[in-house]
């Protein structure tokens, strides 16, 4: 489908380094203006007035919120892992709703890159890597432990470690999988509707009022939903990466 | 049976696993809050464990939908 169609921009579809492409493409660009916009965002919030204006509260709201969770589900030593989690989540969280907005109104076509599997793979795997070096770095080889839980039967052991490790290694590929599913199965529901908008009024009178106004009434609806589906999967990676550095933090 | 066709076929019949995934999702949302109505006082402390709730059912749904994407494209 053309919305998701990574394509290379002006001219650099033959850039190469070792025989890898790197060319410059519409993905790299939405990520780019996501920093982009990140950065203005915080910037213009950390001005640290004394009294504090309006958008300097919507950024302190923001890191507040971040705080607050890992406080509660890591305890003390989560305030050091804020600034990882922070970013991933603004990130994340501007990166789905860019991809929601209707740009297309005035010709620009935005790209969801949080809707690539590569995109949160890659973002997976960050969270995974630093769980297994904290992990490692703070337990060294106790840190296997965390595949046999307290009061564990002998006999069981063997098949709880079992499970316990196939359910960790799950963890990455569940953690990308949720985001870029999410994000794309909402953006194919938007595209199917408007087909239906597109097609009920293309067949006359009669078939756009029965099809297309319906379809178009259910767009909004799902419009607001995806809204509410972009912060709540924002929000459930920094959770499920809070939660796996408690893992590693904490054991269990 | 024609390959084409069976794939087809089982890509619609993996809906059925976004479906039961939805009546998962409502189930976590429905118990909390039958339990945030009787105890508001807890409420806000357990809503961390709603939105894992919420994620570990919704990750079968999306499973679901991940089987039928690789019966049509890629399979």
């Amino acid at each position: 489908m053309r919305q998701f169609m990574i394509e290379p921009l002006g001219g650099t579809a033959g850039w190469e380094v070792a025989g890898y492409n790197i060319a410059f493409t519409n993905s790299a660009l939405w990520m780019m203006i996501t920093t982009v916009l990140l950065v203005a965002f915080m910037a213009l919030g950390m001005k640290r007035e004394l009294v504090p204006g309006r958008w300097q509260m919507m950024v302190e709201s923001f890191t507040g919120f971040i705080d607050n969770m890992l406080e509660a589900n890591i305890g003390k030593a989560g305030r050091k892992y804020v600034p990882y989690v922070f970013s991933l989540f603004m990130f994340i969280l501007f990166a789905n709703l860019l991809g929601l907005m209707p740009l297309g109104l005035v010709g620009v076509h935005p790209f969801t890159f949080t809707s690539h599997f590569t995109v949160t793979g890659i973002l997976a795997v960050m969270s995974f890597s630093i769980v297994l070096g904290v992990g490692f770095w703070k337990h060294g080889l106790k840190f296997f432990s965390l595949f046999v839980p307290h009061g564990t039967p002998l006999p069981m052991i063997p098949f709880i470690a079992f499970v316990e490790f196939v359910s960790f290694m799950v963890r990455p590929f569940s953690l990308a999988l949720r985001l870029f599913v999410a994000m794309m199965a909402g953006h194919l529901l938007l595209e199917v509707l408007s087909s239906f908008v597109i097609g009920g009024g293309n067949a006359g009178f009669g078939f756009s009022l029965l099809v297309g106004v319906p379809s178009f009434i259910l767009m909004v609806g799902i419009c607001a939903l995806e809204l509410l589906v972009a912060g709540i999967q924002a929000y459930v990676f920094a959770l499920l990466t809070a939660l796996y550095i408690n893992d590693a933090e904490n054991l269990h | 049976m024609d390959m084409e066709a069976a794939k087809m076929l089982g890509a619609g019949l993996a809906a059925i696993g976004a479906g039961l995934a939805s009546l998962g999702v409502g189930n976590v949302f429905a118990k909390y809050l039958e339990g945030a109505l009787r105890n508001p006082g807890a409420a806000d402390g357990q809503q961390g464990r709603l939105f894992i709730g919420f994620a570990a059912a919704e990750l079968l749904g999306l499973l679901a939908f991940v089987v039928a994407m690789i019966l049509i494209f890629v399979a």
